[in-house]
């Protein structure tokens, strides 16, 4: 519960009617004359869709730009690996869609956890990333006629969804890619790869620049700008199983909150539940399979907990098809949390199928026979490819088995309606900040928003704080303020190396997936997060006397670059628990036991929680001070989220 | 199972390399090549031993940084599978795998099983976009684009940038990677514009960097992605006519 101490943030809202408060604030936001744009540099941090997106548009713009990211090249960003979709208002299938629909489906979708006017914002530039994205000739999915094609997504009963194959993400990246790649051609954008920022730099209270480590040489070097932009992804693989890739991880956005960046909500985490179960102890990752998959497929257990049949074999009445049982408005296309929490559920009664028990069925036999296998295979091919590689079984003969699994994380860094955090200067874009989505994404919207900060918003709004430093030179180099840092880099990477444990980065990372799984997953309760910030603590301590990193840091070292994560994750898990613990509700991603009306839903409370929490940094000795956001719902009443 | 594997060892771009050999034991055949990897590496760590540098990340054939040769394939036995999505059930018990980087001048080792791709990045940076600002686009529906194409296009653009093609040429050349990256945007209306333009000089910046094709086909069948040799066959034919063309009068009918 907040006291009445915690400071109150001010969002930097508009006012006016929501539909026209984008547009005058483009108009009132300072602008950055033509000619004057070549005198800024700016600092973009990460290349998925966010990253790629604004360092593109900046360089078209004509501002100068250097861009990092840790992988070989731009398009190895994870946002090539969404799936299913990106919505947008267009309303092409005339089936009810619009801005303000969209806009009301993602606030409520949100669990009322989110600022009205940001996903107000988004929902308007949605069509034109879609223009956007076609004009850059990413392959949309097309109708006979030539005209592009839509499907439908969890959270909503229009069919808004743009979508390639199940690669959706992979075209859009590439799009983004691509744009940059003319841009560093252009000579406007400086890209450079294996090179991994490792703090930010602040003087005078704001953002000047950033430590960036180059993972081949091992040379730590500074880097500074009028403005740095964190596009550096979100922290799933706190849970060391998640759907992101390996090399994911909060670093960027961590340190940036260590130097006093606000990280807002981060016990808000949403559970995909649709991904392909762990098999083993060696498993490394848990692969996604679709969020689209469910607009064909359908969910189901055994009636009986103790039918062992092969799927095939148990008859229509034997089996329940429960979220069309417990939602018949939206059946199998329920937001992902409620779907998460009624697939526990069913493996909680002991209903769960496979070797392990741990999964529930998706069916695509109904499908296949109405439309037949062509079809499903159009609309999903690779993706069935993708399950039949991992698990050896054939989604056209039998029915996929699917877990709940961390995909995506809502909570971030704090910005403003600017994108802008509380340190002037220093931006977050896409997942890597909090805003827009709530306590829940919902299906289709990642992609959305990734590109909607970069493309459209943050290259409008970035000049109003840029205008404020025209005709400065951003600070230089040798200024204490980068040696400062440069020292507190190498310092904390010798340490690691110097540990000399027993220990392998893996085995911490995946022990602590194992607490944040348990008692921060799907569901919490006080005893299990208190719990929780016991073992983090104790585990953290372990860490740091016990961890064993070879080699050196002057070449590339993958253990060292894990290291480094790892500790990050350690210290962002304490506060993810913190956060859980202190939100005495539950919504969207965040379920409380001690919080849930008579059917096991998330009941919120709205009067004391109708708020941001953010968090801010004090020591490594003592836990975050909080404070608020409040949120204000205009438009869209809160009301108890039901998809009945 | 158990399994012998020899893995290519290179301290650094300029350090001589060699093939060590390891015994990987107890290996689940659910396990993914790359997990299988993962846990010599932490017997390496136990050993005091430092691990196996080897580039991957989303473990599920879409990013394009996995890619090692296995036993004189890229990414190994399976048909249309990058590394990170070959499982060992593919392999027996008793097995001896070797293991290398991709090899080819154009793609420097820079330690172990890593090499350096960036010639990729140049040939994209010459001409794979079509330049258009953003917040410039029209409405999507104004140019319809014919399903067939939409889907050709697509089939170009699933290509991962991943370098098995490179790998398994005998001339290492770049022609399957570079056809489809050209040809997703020169196959749709929206990439007509800079199609010749951009023919020639994606084209000539490949043959910058990498070996000729002489038509063997290896790459398609390394593909993890199945790509089509079709693609380098467009590929040609507007290189050619790039040769004849007048652009000045491209606007006319």
């Amino acid at each position: 519960m907040t006291e009445g101490g915690a400071t109150v943030l001010d969002g930097k809202i508009p006012e006016g009617p929501i539909q026209g408060r984008w547009d005058q604030h483009k108009f009132d936001v300072s602008l950055v004359n033509p000619a004057n744009k070549r005198k800024y540099e700016i600092i973009v941090i990460g290349t998925g869709l966010a990253g790629a997106s604004a360092a593109a548009t900046f360089g078209e713009l004509g501002y100068n730009v250097t861009a990092f990211t840790f992988h070989d090249s731009a398009r190895r960003a994870h946002s090539i690996a969404a799936q299913g979709g990106i919505n947008a208002a267009k309303n092409y299938p005339n089936d009810g869609d619009s801005i303000y629909r969209l806009f009301y489906d993602t606030v409520k979708g949100g669990d009322f956890r989110s600022r009205e006017s940001n996903v107000y914002r988004l929902a308007q530039v949605s069509n034109e990333i879609i223009d956007q994205a076609t004009a850059q000739g990413v392959p949309f999915a097309r109708e006979y006629g030539g005209l592009l094609d839509n499907r439908s997504f969890g959270g909503a009963q229009v069919s808004r969804t743009f979508y390639a194959r199940g690669q959706t993400g992979q075209q859009l990246l590439l799009g983004a890619y691509q744009a940059l790649a003319r841009q560093v051609a252009a000579g406007t954008v400086e890209l450079h790869t294996r090179s991994e920022m490792l703090d930010v730099v602040v003087k005078d209270g704001r953002a000047v620049g950033v430590v960036v480590r180059d993972l081949v040489t091992g040379e730590v070097t500074a880097h500074s700008a009028h403005a740095v932009v964190l596009a550096t992804g979100g922290y799933s693989n706190v849970f060391f199983l998640s759907t992101n890739a390996m090399a994911c991880n909060a670093t960027a956005i961590w340190r940036a909150h260590r130097k006093g960046a606000l990280f807002a909500n981060p016990c808000y985490t949403q559970i995909h539940p649709t991904c392909i179960p762990a098999s083993d102890e060696h498993q490394s990752k848990l692969t996604l399979m679709s969020e689209s998959l469910r607009n064909d497929g359908r969910i189901w257990v055994p009636l009986d907990t103790d039918d062992k049949r092969p799927p095939n074999e148990i008859p229509e009445d034997e089996r329940d098809y429960y979220l069309e049982r417990q939602y018949p408005a939206f059946g199998n296309l329920v937001p992902r949390d409620v779907a998460s929490r009624a697939a526990m559920r069913m493996i909680e009664q002991g209903r769960g199928v496979g070797p392990l028990r741990n999964g529930v069925y998706l069916d695509f036999s109904s499908a296949i026979d109405r439309l037949g296998k062509h079809a499903i295979e159009e609309r999903y091919g690779n993706l069935f490819e993708m399950y039949e590689r991992i698990t050896d079984e054939d989604p056209y003969e039998v029915p996929m088995r699917i877990y709940p699994a961390p995909h995506y994380t809502m909570g971030g860094l704090w910005v403003d309606y600017n994108l802008m955090t509380n340190v002037p200067g220093l931006y977050a874009i896409g997942e890597a900040n909090f805003s827009d989505h709530g306590a829940n994404r919902l299906g289709a919207s990642a992609l959305m928003q990734g590109l909607a900060d970069g493309y459209f918003v943050l290259p409008y709004t970035i000049g109003d704080y840029l205008s404020d430093w025209l005709n400065t030179e951003p600070v230089p180099t040798d200024d204490d303020a980068f040696a400062e840092v440069i020292a507190e880099v190498n310092e904390r990477n010798e340490r690691l190396l110097a540990i000399g444990g027993t220990r392998s980065v893996d085995d911490f990372h995946r022990e602590l997936g194992k607490v944040m799984i348990e008692y921060c997953g799907l569901s919490r309760s006080r005893e299990g997060l208190e719990k929780a910030i016991a073992e983090i603590k104790a585990l953290s301590a372990e860490f740091w006397s016990d961890l064993r990193v070879l080699g050196d840091a002057e070449s590339l070292n993958q253990s060292l670059e894990r290291a480094g994560r790892v500790a990050d994750f350690l210290e962002l898990a304490e506060l993810m628990c913190r956060d859980a613990l202190d939100r005495e509700e539950s919504c969207g991603g965040h379920f409380r036991v001690e919080h849930q009306t008579e059917d096991g839903e998330a009941k919120r409370d709205d009067e004391n929680f109708s708020h941001v929490s953010a968090w801010e940094w004090v020591d490594a000795a003592t836990p975050q001070t909080l404070h608020i956001e409040p949120l204000t719902f205009e438009y869209v009443p809160p009301s108890q989220r039901s998809y009945k | 199972m158990d399994l012998t594997l020899k893995v290519w060892r290179q301290a650094g771009p300029e350090a001589e390399g060699a093939f060590k050999t390891y015994e990987a034991t107890d290996v689940s055949p659910e396990a993914s090549f790359l997990e299988m990897l993962d846990q010599v590496n932490e017997q390496l760590n136990a050993a005091g031993e430092e691990p196996i540098a080897f580039d991957h990340d989303c473990r599920e054939g879409i990013c394009g940084m996995c890619g090692v040769m296995i036993n004189g394939h890229p990414h190994g036995p399976q048909d249309g599978t990058a590394t990170c999505q070959l499982h060992m059930r593919k392999f027996n018990d008793g097995d001896s795998i070797v293991i290398e980087p991709w090899r080819a001048t154009a793609l420097p080792v820079v330690r172990d099983l890593i090499v350096d791709r960036s010639p990729f990045d140049r040939i994209m940076e010459a001409g794979g976009f079509i330049s258009v600002n953003s917040g410039a686009a029209p409405d999507a529906n104004i140019t319809p684009v014919p399903k067939e194409a939409a889907d050709s296009a697509m089939d170009a653009a699933a290509c991962i940038g991943c370098a098995a093609c490179v790998a398994a040429c005998p001339n290492s050349a770049a022609n399957l990677f570079t056809a489809a990256k050209m040809q997703h945007l020169n196959l749709l209306p929206q990439g007509q514009p800079e199609r010749y333009t951009r023919a020639v000089a994606m084209v000539e910046t490949m043959e910058a960097y990498f070996g000729s094709c002489t038509n063997h086909g290896e790459c398609e069948a390394a593909c993890p992605k199945n790509i089509s040799i079709d693609f380098i066959a467009m590929m040609n034919r507007d290189y050619v006519k790039a040769q004849f063309k007048n652009l000045a009068r491209a606007g006319q009918a």
